[in-house]
Parts: structure tokens; sequence; C-alpha cells
């Protein structure tokens, strides 16, 4: 990996950029994180302080803990973000292997078409996607997000998906047709494995949004049996009052599932690349 | 076992016609090449025989049977690729059994297969290895393999040698010549390379443009070239084509292969050498030349010759061959 041109200023220098940005990216998180260890005074007093034993308090995840059900608001951010995420993974992959790999009248129509939605929000569509779901009767169940999520996440999907895919070689898949294996086989055991990189940043796009987002659950699914993690910590913002202790240790609390979600992403994704002969 | 037969068959991408009517009878056993400038339509026209492509207009039968609709891995073809095209996550033993699992075979049955296979290329040390495990001639060695378990009636070869560096490309090809010998397939063979073809070919096929140019065993052809495309295929160094009306010929052009022509003081041909290039067995020549332009003389043996010095030349009349001026051969 090294090359020629590799001094130590320039790497210095390139270390210090990327080490500057780190901090700025994870200057908020880190804040959030020592100051659901605080009291309230502190926390207003000296925000930028680490916990002291003066200090110190965990009223905030006390309440978490005690007001709400949070344990079950973890369940169902988990279960919309695996569910949605397995969906547009699945139906993205095929979607671009049909693209890439078939050739019909309006491919490359379809192929936009599918493009468009990275450009069009989601979020236009708000009140006809209430319209339906309720007519659905779909609203206030986990169901009605995977469903916007998915719809969501397969635009980029297809679209990363369909360029990686083209890449796979022809013989390959020509040599299962010949030996007999079924389109499918071909799809998940020959070009799947081969495209698990391309998949892996694909779940971390997808997946960042989905455990984020606020204005889907507050829609379509407020209720409390299908509250997420990011509509739960909201009842700790009040109008007037706001238990900053309670909605710091809340969100400190959500950062944890996602970490541990890409974690598990950005292995698949080194392990790809380290394994990754296609001849 | 394994005559195959293309009567008129052609194919389209849209508009574009890449396969223009193409007839062709390869016998049982037969070793046929296709050969032609990239472009031409061979690899076309040999994924067509495996039903990897659809065939637009026309009939492909393998022993008298229309197989034109049936999918490739119901046809009893095998095929070998450039690129190896072994699956990755497989051992070479599972990489060669795959096909006759999926067909349903014995376990026991595969295992035979497997060993035959095996035991002719010299493959039992690396049965349980992987295809990344491997180098270049080992994996090509298995898609081989992998072709012979199968007992096909047709082995089809795209090129198979053309990612393989020079020593093992011409260890590989005496190999699929003994291939050939101990299995008495009928195979058809897709190169660019000319001296493929000549070397493993009962039977060549020239293509160009989609249309056969000609078929014929490989001396028919290179004594015996329909055409100036044929001609300035199949040997090398390329034949030379002269300007028949300046030596008091007749046609358009006249061909002459490099080894046909001989140093003669106040030859027909007269130049400057251009370049030479000493190859210890032979030596050739260029001859920078007016009208006919460079000019290729094929020498055995070592030669020394100045740059620039004066040289004549004349032609072995009987080895010329003479062409109109659309290309085509006058008898």
């Amino acid at each position: 990996m090294h090359s020629a041109r590799t001094s130590p200023v320039r790497s210095i220098a390139a270390h210090a950029i990327l080490l500057t940005y780190t901090l700025i990216a994870l200057f908020p998180v880190f804040v959030i994180v020592i100051n659901s260890f605080k009291s309230r005074k502190a926390i207003f007093a000296e925000p930028l302080m680490p916990p002291m034993p003066g200090n110190w308090d965990m009223v905030g995840y006390k309440t978490v803990l005690q007001q709400g059900d949070f344990f079950q608001y973890f369940l169902n951010s988990m279960t919309v973000t695996c569910a949605s995420l397995f969906f547009v993974l699945l139906f993205g992959a095929m979607a671009a292997f049909a693209l890439s790999e078939y050739r019909f009248r309006g491919n490359l129509l379809m192929g936009l078409y599918l493009a468009l939605g990275i450009m069009i929000p989601i979020r236009l569509g708000t009140v006809a996607i209430l319209e339906m779901m309720v007519a659905g009767g779909l609203v206030n169940t986990l169901t009605a997000l995977i469903l916007v999520y998915t719809a969501q996440g397969l635009p980029l999907a297809v679209f990363i998906l369909s360029e990686f895919m083209r890449s796979v070689s022809d013989d390959l898949k020509n040599a299962g047709r010949i030996d007999g294996l079924s389109e499918y086989r071909i799809f998940f055991t020959l070009v799947l494995p081969l495209v698990r990189p391309a998949m892996a940043t694909v779940a971390v796009f997808t997946m960042i949004p989905i455990w984020n987002d606020l204005w889907f659950p507050l829609i379509l699914a407020p209720s409390e049996e299908t509250k997420t993690i990011t509509l739960g910590s909201q009842v700790f913002i009040g109008q007037f009052v706001t238990n900053w202790n309670a909605v710091l240790s809340a969100l400190s609390l959500a950062i944890v599932p996602v970490l541990v979600l890409y974690l598990i992403f950005s292995r698949q994704l080194i392990r790809g690349i380290t394994a990754g002969a296609v001849k | 076992m394994g005559a195959l037969s293309l009567s008129q068959v052609t194919k389209s991408f849209g508009k574009t016609e890449v396969i223009k009517g193409v007839d062709l009878e390869v016998a049982e056993g037969e070793f046929c090449v296709f050969v032609g400038p990239s472009g031409c339509g061979k690899s076309t026209l040999l994924r067509m025989i495996a039903g990897l492509e659809d065939v637009t207009d026309g009939d492909v039968s393998l022993d008298g049977v229309r197989i034109n609709d049936l999918a490739p891995a119901k046809r009893e073809i095998a095929m070998v690729f450039q690129t190896y095209a072994l699956y990755p996550h497989l051992t070479v033993r599972d990489n060669m059994g795959l096909a006759l699992k999926q067909a349903g075979e014995p376990r026991a049955a595969i295992d035979t297969a497997i060993k035959r296979a095996s035991a002719m290329l010299e493959l039992d040390p690396y049965l349980d290895r992987r295809p990344a495990e491997l180098s270049g001639g080992q994996r090509q060695r298995v898609a081989i393999g992998r072709a012979i378990v199968r007992r096909p009636k047709l082995f089809l070869f795209d090129e198979p040698l053309s990612n393989l560096d020079a020593a093992l490309r011409v260890a590989t090809r005496i190999e699929i010549a003994r291939l050939h010998r101990e299995l008495g397939a009928t195979m058809v063979y897709v190169t660019h390379d000319q001296i493929e073809a000549m070397t493993l070919a009962d039977k060549i096929v020239v293509l160009r443009a989609g249309k056969v140019e000609q078929v014929g065993s490989p001396m028919e052809l290179y004594n015996n070239p329909a055409n100036t495309f044929v001609a300035g295929f199949i040997g090398s160094p390329q034949m030379n084509f002269l300007k028949a009306g300046a030596l008091g010929q007749r046609g358009e052009t006249l061909g002459i292969r490099p080894e046909h022509l001989r140093i003669t003081p106040g030859g027909a041909i007269s130049g400057s050498v251009s370049h030479v290039e000493k190859l210890g067995g032979e030596t050739l020549v260029y001859i920078k030349t007016d009208p006919h332009g460079l000019v290729t003389l094929r020498l055995f043996g070592e030669h020394d010759f100045a740059y620039d010095a004066g040289l004549s030349l004349d032609i072995d009349a009987p080895r010329a061959f003479h062409f109109d001026k659309d290309g085509q051969r006058l008898r």
C-alpha cells in the first residue's frame, strides 16, 4: 500500500486533517454522553466539563428506565431498522441483478425510474402515505414504518448495487447456467457474495436515516406500543420545560445499538474487500 | 456422439445483425476452431451453441436434434471460459462435481468422474483447495476438468489460453490436444490467435463480421486461401500483398508468403532493408519497396543485413496467389 511518494510530512498532514475532522464529528456525541452523567445544574453551569464526583448524577438514566417503556422502544427501533434493511437489501439486490444482467425493452428507463427516488424526498408524499396507511388499516403498526422505509431505501440500493453487479464476471454466471444452476442460485450463491462490500455500504447508508427518523414514527405510529426510540425520547422535551438529563441519557442509550450494527457491517465490508478475488 | 450442425444461423441485437447466416457442419470427434479478429462474432456464435445467447433465426442441432430452445444445462455440452469462471466458494472437487450434483447423479458416480478427470489433469493434490489458492494454469486445468467430468457430447472453449503467460499457453495447448485425442470428443474452440488455430484444429472456420469466410483444414487454408482476408489471417508472419500490375502478373493483388521470396540480384522487387528481426532459427527482414510498401522476407538460419542496404527479391512464382480487386482468389 505504501507508495514511493509517501513522506512523513505528507502523512502527518493527512492524519492531522483526518483527526481534526474526526474530533469535529465526534464532539456533539461526546458532549451528549458526558452530560448525560451530570446533574442538571452541572449541565448548564459547565456543559463541557467531564462528569466529576461532585456533579455525578444518574438521574437521567433512572428517569429513562422508569418512565415509559424504553426497552419496548428499543425493540421497536431494532425491529423496524432490521426488517427494513433486510427488505431493502433483498429487493434492491434483486432489482439490481435484473437491471444489470438481463436485456429487455425499457431496461434503461426502468433503471432511471428506480433511481429517481434518490432525488425526490419521500416526505413530500407524507399525506398520501398516511391516507394509504389509514385505508389499509396499518396506522400504528410497525409494518407501516417498515413499508415506508423499504421504499425510501430502495432507490439508492438499486443504483449502487446495479453498478457493482455489472462488474461481476459474465463467465462465472454463464458457467453456473451451463452447470444447471437456477437464476436464483446464481444470484444468491455466486453474485451476492461477490458484491458483499457494496451490500455493506448500502446497509450503512440505509440504516442510519431509518434509526434516526422522527417524522414517520410521529405520523404513522405514535402509539405507546409502536414508538421508536427517537420518538420515545421526545417525551422529555416539553413546550416549557425540558428534562435534559433524561433526553441526554435516552440519546446516549440510543447510540449503542446503531453502533453495534455499524461495527457488524463494517467488518463485513473489510472482509469483503480482502477476500474479493473474482478470478 | 456429438455431431454439431448449424444452418442459416443468425443473431441480431436490436437492428444490428452480428451473425449473418452461418452454415456449418462439425463431424463427431472433430476439433473445430473459430478464428477471426476481435468483434467478428466468433464468441457470440459459441455462446449461441452453448445456449447462453438466443438464436434469432436458423437451427442449431446436436446429433440431429434441434437444440435452439433447450436450456444450456440440458444441451449435454460443457464450456471452458477465458477467465476460468471457477466458483470461488467451492473447493476444486466441488467445482468439478457441481454439474453432476445438479443433474442428480449418485454420489459414487460423481466421485468416480472427478477421480478420472483429476487423474487426467494431474489435479489430485489440489482437490480440497479453493480456486483462490491456485495459480492461473492450475485454475484453467480445473476449469477443463470441470468440463471433462460431465462427459458432454460437445466441448466448447472460449479463448481458454488468453489469460495465461506464453510458456503456460504452449503447455496447455499441448494438453488440450492430448485430451482431444484421449477423449475423442467433439470440440469447438474460439481464438483470435491463428497459431492456436493451426496447431489444434482439424477444421478451421475463419469468420469476419459475422460471416464465414472459409472453412477447411489448417493446410487447406494455408495453401489454398479463398480471399485476401483468409490469406492474410492464416500464417505468421503475414502474407505479403504486392501490386500485381507492377510485376506484370494477372489480377489486382499478388499474395506471396514471406518464406516464398528469394534474394535474387536484379529481381522483380527491389528496395532497402528497413528492419531485421533475428530469431535464431530464422531471420525476418522487412524491406521498404516501391510501389509495394513494406515487404517481409523470411530466411532460415542467421543472416546479417546492413540497414538501408539495397536488396532485390524474386517471387517463387508457383507459390504465389492471385486476387481480383475485391480480394477474391483468381484460380
